[in-house]
């Protein structure tokens, strides 16, 4: 096992990762920018070295001084955690080359799974259903007009190397399409240096369920059920839970069975998530693969007690899955709701500084925060600064739990949008299960 | 002579207008970046741009003068 990890992330992500670290006897070495000096997430490591400015491309995007501080250290494996480096095939290769265990997948795989179009391609090789579409990118707008009158309006137009919602559009009909086309072009261009484009048939009133796997370097493969995370502002998500409340056993297994032969299709190794829309028919399609531990991994672990952070580490280490498909529980009900600094209408950012933090306590409540009382919540990085975790008997009790949690949840100093998060917890629709990927606008934003 | 006024603390991700530029109501002039999103700043009267006061890449703080209209 590893005596020391570099942790080349920040916030909820690089605490919980420690968290685990500690428990293993492993030392951690956090980065940090300068605008994250006085963070939760220094104090806690072992060791923690400055890495470079507060925008994410000196400081936590800079490779070449994150692989430098993992040599000068001595670290042995480097967690990416999610976002930031953590799905970059460059650096999972530069810490290959220097002889650091990248906690993750091969760059090879990154690279296949990072294209939208390259991972549409893959699945349908191998059988398993892709939203219908195109698995080659655009010349122009006019092609692309020319595919969505054949395949029939709405599609959703995308930009392969998107994510978070960037560089993509839904079109009603040709015109949308055409005014889509240059200015989503444009803004993949800009944010992921690559403009290509594609589109696909738009999925009615559909749900985001994706399902967790696992696979060791030996190619053992399992699942640990699904999460759904229907509900989301701006292709964001907001709130996620295990199990979803659409899965019949049936769909389960088949999704299950699909997932894992995604993943020994492509040589995959480590955690990954396999994303697909599911329509009111309970048809599935695949949506995109993420090569790394989810935000909202937690519901997972809480439904199944294993701690995917241990897991991934021990599979870096080449340890053998001590797992096998039937030793896979699922316990309860669980939801988590991510608090970001926002206004809750308009979900625009509110940086500043916390000056009262007071958290719901009790056994059925887990946080992952980033921030303490009297932290500076700062532009320069994404709105998430915390998340809250429930687990009920079932999904009724999960519900009262989070119900109350969130009444007792105050911050003050800044916008968040628990207001909103209120709102949809106690909104009939939502108790009902009726938690499409349009709840927000359907129910929230209508009144 | 009307003022765009930033609403939010974050960077300068693009000016869509130049000095002289004349601008209807509710046309973007700026888009701001904050917490990795862009918000576009419209123009609350027509005009022509007289001055810009900041850069591409520049910090502002919410209500920071961005742009004079006259």
């Amino acid at each position: 096992m590893f005596k020391k990890i570099l942790i080349a992330n920040r916030g909820e992500i690089a605490l919980r990762i420690m968290r685990t670290c500690k428990l293993m006897g492993i030392n951690t070495v956090a980065i940090y920018s300068e605008a994250d000096k006085d963070s939760p997430h220094v104090k806690k490591a072992d060791q923690a070295f400055l890495v470079g400015g507060a925008r994410v491309n000196e400081s936590y995007l800079n490779i070449d001084k994150i692989i430098e501080i993992a040599k000068e250290t001595g670290s042995e494996a480097v967690h990416p955690g999610y976002g930031l480096l953590s799905e970059n095939p460059v650096f999972a290769k530069k810490c290959e080359e220097a002889g650091i265990t990248f906690i993750g997948p091969s760059p090879e795989v990154i690279s296949r799974m990072g294209s939208k179009i390259e991972s549409r391609k893959a699945m349908e090789e191998v059988g398993v259903p892709v939203v219908p579409g195109i698995t080659y990118p655009l010349s122009n707008a006019d092609e692309a007009v020319k595919i969505a009158s054949s395949m029939g309006y709405p599609v959703m137009l995308k930009a392969s190397a998107g994510g978070g919602g960037i560089g993509m559009q839904i079109a009603h009909d040709s015109e949308e399409l055409q005014k889509a086309f240059a200015g989503n072009q444009k803004r993949a261009t800009d944010f992921f240096g690559d403009g290509a484009m594609y589109v696909e048939k738009y999925i009615e009133n559909p749900r985001h369920v994706e399902i967790q796997i696992f696979a060791d370097k030996s190619g053992n493969t399992i699942y640990l059920w699904e999460r759904e995370c229907s509900i989301q502002r701006r292709h964001q998500k907001v709130v996620e839970e295990a199990p979803s409340v659409i899965l019949d056993e049936e769909t389960r297994s088949k999704m299950g069975a699909a997932a894992i032969k995604a993943a020994k299709s492509i040589g995959y190794s480590n955690a990954g998530t396999i994303e697909f829309l599911v329509d009111s028919n309970k048809n599935f399609y695949f949506l995109e693969m993420n090569t790394r531990l989810q935000v909202e991994h937690p519901v997972t672990e809480e439904i199944t007690g294993i701690d995917l952070v241990e897991q991934q580490i021990r599979i870096a280490a080449d340890e053998v899955l001590k797992y096998t498909q039937s030793d896979i529980k699922r316990d309860g009900h669980s939801i988590e709701v991510r608090i970001y600094a926002e206004d809750p209408k308009t979900f625009f950012p509110s940086p500043g500084k916390i000056t009262k933090l007071s958290l719901p306590k009790g056994s059925e409540v887990r946080h992952e925060l980033a921030i303490e009382e009297q932290s500076v919540v700062t532009p320069f990085y994404d709105p998430m600064i915390g998340k809250l975790i429930v687990k009920g008997k079932n999904r009724e009790e999960a519900i009262i739990h989070l119900k109350n949690a969130l009444s007792e949840y105050e911050i003050e100093g800044i916008k968040t949008n628990i207001p909103m998060l209120r709102e949809v917890i106690s909104h009939q629709a939502f108790k009902d299960g009726d938690t499409t990927t349009n709840f927000v606008s359907k129910y929230l934003q209508n009144k | 002579m009307s003022k765009l006024i930033s609403n939010m603390a974050g960077s300068v991700w693009k000016i869509v207008v130049k000095q002289g530029d004349k601008v209807e109501k509710g046309q973007d002039l700026v888009i701001l970046e904050s917490m990795k999103m862009e918000i576009s700043l419209a123009a609350e009267s027509s005009g022509v741009v007289k001055e810009i006061k900041v850069n591409e890449g520049d910090f502002v703080n919410e209500g920071d003068v961005l742009v004079e209209l006259e």
